[in-house]
């Protein structure tokens, strides 16, 4: 009961398994200019996206959240805030929210360094220097407790619910059983499982939520494929999950709640937020690949799991994503972009059990500093902060 | 999951003993005799349909609008019936939950 994984200690008590400097835009504008600044300085990670202006409301207030989380993340030693100055979500907010995390961070604002030529030079000498200084910091031995793991599918196949999911299952309640905590998500991937799993929320209050959450969700879904006009637009799952043997919106969550193993569920967090204690979650996400992953790291999550039957290459900037396929097929096909063939499984090599611990000693290994084969070959297409309509 | 490992030269999978379907380990085509695991007295299928590797197919014969039932678990219904050893999919199954097809 006491593992261990190696980790960067931060000053929020948090520990990273990764120890870059991320450059965060605050808004769509500065977006190549985060990048420049990003490849003058291997060793940071920077995070494009299309928002921080011209919303409003919840939608803009998700966006804020998020990205003030991505940046506490424990696996960014420091942080860089680019902006450009007009825009409705200002640098100096994203940077005073990221400041409780105690962290090396500065904002560098394009309008006022003069242009962007003079923004990336101001923030390439920035990023060099909180570079150097992570340099010096080195691992330290943690309990797995300080681990959060986020748990993601995509590209699912008939293998994904019989196989990695539940191998990965089991890795999950090892963690949780040691005091670490595993994130569930994609909700859209859960209708039709929501009695299964609230019947494992540790108390009714909690039941109630988890209810009304795949609630709200299937609410919403109701909403954007009743529309006469869009009528071709209304499937659920993509046209790989067809073809790969999943029918239905409700099989492919009966494959995909296996994630979660058998552990009970503490509590749902929002999107953009954390949980309040260790142990297994719902975060409330929609089942898009990278808008799951982003949350879970806004969340806390050092790293992400994904399970996948069709096999997808992409990663997460700056946070290692460990895939899994329970297809030996696809493991055969992609084998330079999935790190664990669960297929060994469906030959009859390997029992789901075995699996599922050879799972949990790679999520201890990269915790370590094995870099994953998304790290390797620089995939960081999961960052995307989800929109409301 | 020692029923997996079993499998290994077993062409098809029923994951719950409550399921009306079996899963292909393997591309299937139509004719080939499958044995049901788990079936007492032991029965042999002859498939109605070619059934692609990851499939579904009736392990008993449905009726329209029947529970089609994998892990245990309700995942849609029949649009038509289907006899046994004919493939289930999209073309005959049905889901309402989120609005989908």
């Amino acid at each position: 009961m006491n593992d261990t994984f190696k980790g960067f200690l931060r000053n929020d008590g948090k520990v990273g398994v990764r120890n870059h400097i991320a450059i965060i835009p605050s808004v769509f504008c500065s977006a190549k200019v985060a990048e420049r600044i990003a490849y003058q300085v291997p060793g940071c990670v920077y995070f494009r996206h299309p928002v921080g202006c011209s919303q409003v409301g919840e939608d803009l207030e998700i966006t804020a959240k998020t990205l003030i989380s991505i940046g506490k993340n424990p696996n960014f030693a420091g942080v860089v805030v680019v902006g450009l100055g007009c825009e409705r979500f200002s640098p100096y907010e994203l940077a005073e929210g990221i400041a409780p995390a105690n962290k090396m961070l500065e904002t560098v604002v394009i309008q006022k360094e003069g242009d962007s030529l003079a923004a990336i030079q101001k923030g390439s000498r920035i990023a060099r220097e909180m570079q150097q200084i992570a340099s010096r910091q080195v691992r330290e031995e943690v309990p797995v407790s300080e681990l959060t793991i986020g748990l993601n599918c995509g590209g699912s196949d008939m293998t994904s619910g019989l196989i990695a999911n539940p191998a990965l299952g089991h890795a999950s309640d090892r963690l949780v059983k040691n005091g670490g905590t595993s994130l569930l998500s994609e909700i859209t991937e859960l209708l039709g499982t929501e009695e299964i799993l609230a019947r494992r929320a540790v108390n009714a209050e909690v039941s109630n939520d988890i209810l009304e959450t795949v609630r709200r969700t299937e609410e919403k879904l109701f909403r954007q494929t009743q529309q006469s006009s869009n009528i071709e637009r209304t499937h659920l799952i993509s046209k790989g999950n067809y073809d790969g043997g999943l029918s239905s919106v409700v099989e492919k969550s009966l494959g995909s709640m296996k994630k979660s193993g058998k552990a009970s569920f503490s509590g749902v967090v929002s999107y953009g937020e954390q949980p309040k204690s260790k142990g297994l979650y719902l975060l409330d996400s929609p089942g898009h690949d990278g808008e799951v992953s982003t949350g879970q790291v806004a969340a806390g999550a050092q790293m992400i799991l994904f399970p996948t039957g069709r096999g997808t290459p992409t990663g997460f900037p700056g946070v290692p994503v460990i895939k899994i396929t329970g297809n030996p097929n696809t493991y055969q096909r992609m084998q330079e972009n999935i790190d664990i063939n669960a297929g060994e499984v469906l030959l009859g090599n390997q029992t789901l059990e075995e699996m599922g611990e050879g799972i949990y000693q790679e999520i201890i290994e990269v915790a370590s500093g094995k870099q994953v084969k998304a790290e390797i070959l620089g995939h960081d297409e999961q960052f995307c902060v989800t929109r409301l309509p | 999951m020692e029923k997996i490992a079993a499998q290994r030269k077993k062409s098809i999978l029923v994951i719950d003993p409550a399921d009306n379907v079996a899963i292909a380990l393997k591309d299937l085509k139509k004719g080939e005799q499958c044995f049901v695991d788990g079936s007492d007295p032991p029965e042999w299928i002859p498939l109605l349909d070619d059934i692609p590797f990851g499939h579904k197919l009736a392990i008993r014969t449905m009726e329209k609008n029947e529970s089609v039932l994998k892990y245990g678990e309700e995942i849609g219904r029949m649009k038509t019936s289907v006899n046994k050893g004919g493939w289930i999919h999209t073309h005959n199954l049905y889901c309402e939950r989120g609005g989908g097809k």
